[in-house]
């Protein structure tokens, strides 16, 4: 099981039929301090890029996108209580949310972790 | 040519930034550091509990020269510069023909070089005698105020930038804790005042002021010595070096505007709840009431017999929910009524904070309102500002 990335700064990784998505540490670099963050609502179905979330640091606002289609199964409520969990964890405890994998072959299309990182560069 | 291909000015402390490990961005040409590796978050409680050091070199210093000067000053600006006294510090705004605010300022009040004692003041290339006033202007401005002062009233006392000269501002509970070991004296200055002293055989002109809501300072240096004096500042165990992000959050806590978000060409000072800043003096009925760009339209919205239809207010939200600019503000019953021109998370309250412009029947302290944010309702209340209590010195 490996982790993918998107052109969008996020990482999803693949458990079953379960994705989890985060934002990269990339991302939490380049937003700074973040104070905010707004979580899907859990059961709702969203299709591949549609915006899913927001987060925010003290200077800046950026929107977080579906990076798979699928239904919201789960977000992480510890986040949305200490959203510094997305900058000092990002990829562990700063996990975002968990989708229900609507079409598995989304996944493989993602970057792998050296492409992201020469797409990150 | 695009921006992209414009290169960006650097200040005297750009190499001390970067070795730093500050984030750099571009700002009003410049290549300013927004962040250091600390973060923004870290910076901004940093200069609430001690003290942080932040370049303003961006910003533009010019003097004023000759007997005529303060006149002059006055005919561009409706603020009473004639009743200044020497070494004091006040709050000016550049207005066009329609009342509106082309930049907001300080400036000094520095005398007449023949006739004050101690230090040094700086000296311009090319300055004449007589009596001075030393301006610092915003940077996004500094060319256009420039060019303004000179069509305006270059003819009446000499208009002189001073780009050699770097900017610092020390700011913070123990600014002056960390700023007298290295200059003495500088405790006595209080709030808007400022002194000619000397470091290193340096001249600096120093004010008892700043951007932040705290007590501190700004420090006028000459380029080729501010990185050295940035340095030994910077060695002192209360100061950390603070990015430009963290200069925004400070300021929009201690309710101060910022010149391109809540105040600009389109609004008058009474339009920004800026009437503090217009002395009795250039108001109807006031000695020298008037004779200032856009006086009628000024002088009729402050005393009401033609009331501005808006009116800068400060917001709170009831949830912790980011509001920034350009967010539209709705009353109760959905109506928009104004606009967010600032807004973020205060790190001090840990609430959504923000400026913006409503009409006046919403401005009262106390007014609920909504702000839109990616179109859901935020509840919003007028407050008084400061959000966080200012702390200067008065003596």
């Amino acid at each position: 099981m490996s982790i993918k990335y998107t052109e969008d700064h996020e990482w999803v990784k693949v458990e079953g039929d379960i994705a989890t998505v985060g934002i990269t540490q990339h991302a939490q670099d380049a937003l700074g301090d973040v104070v905010f963050v707004e979580l899907p609502e859990v059961g709702k179905t969203y299709v591949q890029k549609d915006t899913a979330g927001v987060v925010e640091s003290v200077k800046a606002a950026a929107d977080v996108y579906m990076p798979v289609s699928g239904e919201v199964v789960e977000v992480n409520q510890a986040l949305a209580d200490e959203p510094s969990l997305a900058n000092s964890d990002p990829m562990g405890a700063g996990w975002f949310f968990k989708v229900k994998l609507a079409q598995p072959d989304e996944v493989a299309a993602l970057m792998d972790e050296a492409a992201y990182t020469a797409f990150a560069a | 040519m695009s921006a992209a291909h414009t290169e960006l000015q650097k200040t005297p402390l750009h190499d001390l930034h970067v070795e730093l490990g500050a984030r750099m961005v571009p700002f009003a040409g410049y290549s300013m550091p927004v962040q250091y590796p600390a973060g923004l978050m870290a910076e901004h409680k940093h200069t609430r509990e001690a003290a942080g050091l932040f370049d303003v070199s961006h910003m533009g210093q010019l003097k004023l020269v000759g007997a005529d000067a303060a006149a002059a000053l006055e005919s561009l600006m409706p603020v009473d510069v004639i009743g200044l006294g020497v070494d004091k510090q006040r709050y000016g705004l550049l207005l066009t023909d329609e009342g509106t605010i082309i930049d907001d300022l300080m400036f000094v009040n520095w005398g007449d070089p023949a006739q004050t004692t101690g230090e040094s003041r700086p000296r311009a290339a090319g300055e004449r005698e007589g009596p001075q006033l030393f301006l610092i202007v915003n940077g996004a401005c500094k060319a256009g105020d420039i060019a303004h002062l000179q069509a305006r009233i270059g003819d009446r006392c000499q208009v002189l930038p001073m780009p050699e000269r770097g900017l610092l501002a020390l700011q913070g509970p123990k600014a002056v804790d960390a700023l007298k070991r290295l200059v003495p004296g500088v405790e006595k200055l209080v709030f808007m005042t400022g002194g000619a002293f000397a470091w290193n055989g340096t001249d600096l002109y120093i004010t008892r002021s700043g951007y932040t809501g705290e007590d501190g300072f700004e420090i006028s240096i000459h380029g080729s010595q501010a990185e050295a004096f940035a340095r030994a500042l910077l060695a002192q165990p209360e100061v950390a070096p603070i990015g430009l992000g963290a200069r925004n959050s400070l300021r929009l806590e201690a309710g101060l505007c910022l010149y391109g978000n809540d105040i600009d060409t389109t609004t008058t000072p009474v339009e920004a709840a800026l009437n503090w800043a217009m002395q009795k003096v250039r108001r109807t009925g006031g000695e020298r009431a008037g004779g200032f760009p856009g006086a009628d339209v000024v002088l009729a919205q402050l005393d009401g017999s033609q009331p501005a239809t808006r009116k800068r207010v400060a917001l709170i939200a009831k949830e912790r929910v980011p509001v920034r600019e350009p967010a539209p503000l709705e009353n109760m019953d959905g109506q928009t009524i104004g606009q967010v021109t600032s807004g973020l998370i205060s790190p001090t309250l840990n609430q959504a904070i923000a400026m913006g412009y409503v009409q006046p029947d919403c401005a009262a302290v106390g007014t609920e309102l909504f702000a839109m944010v990616r179109g859901k309702p935020v509840p919003m209340v007028v407050s008084p500002t400061p959000f966080v209590p200012t702390r200067y010195y008065r003596g």
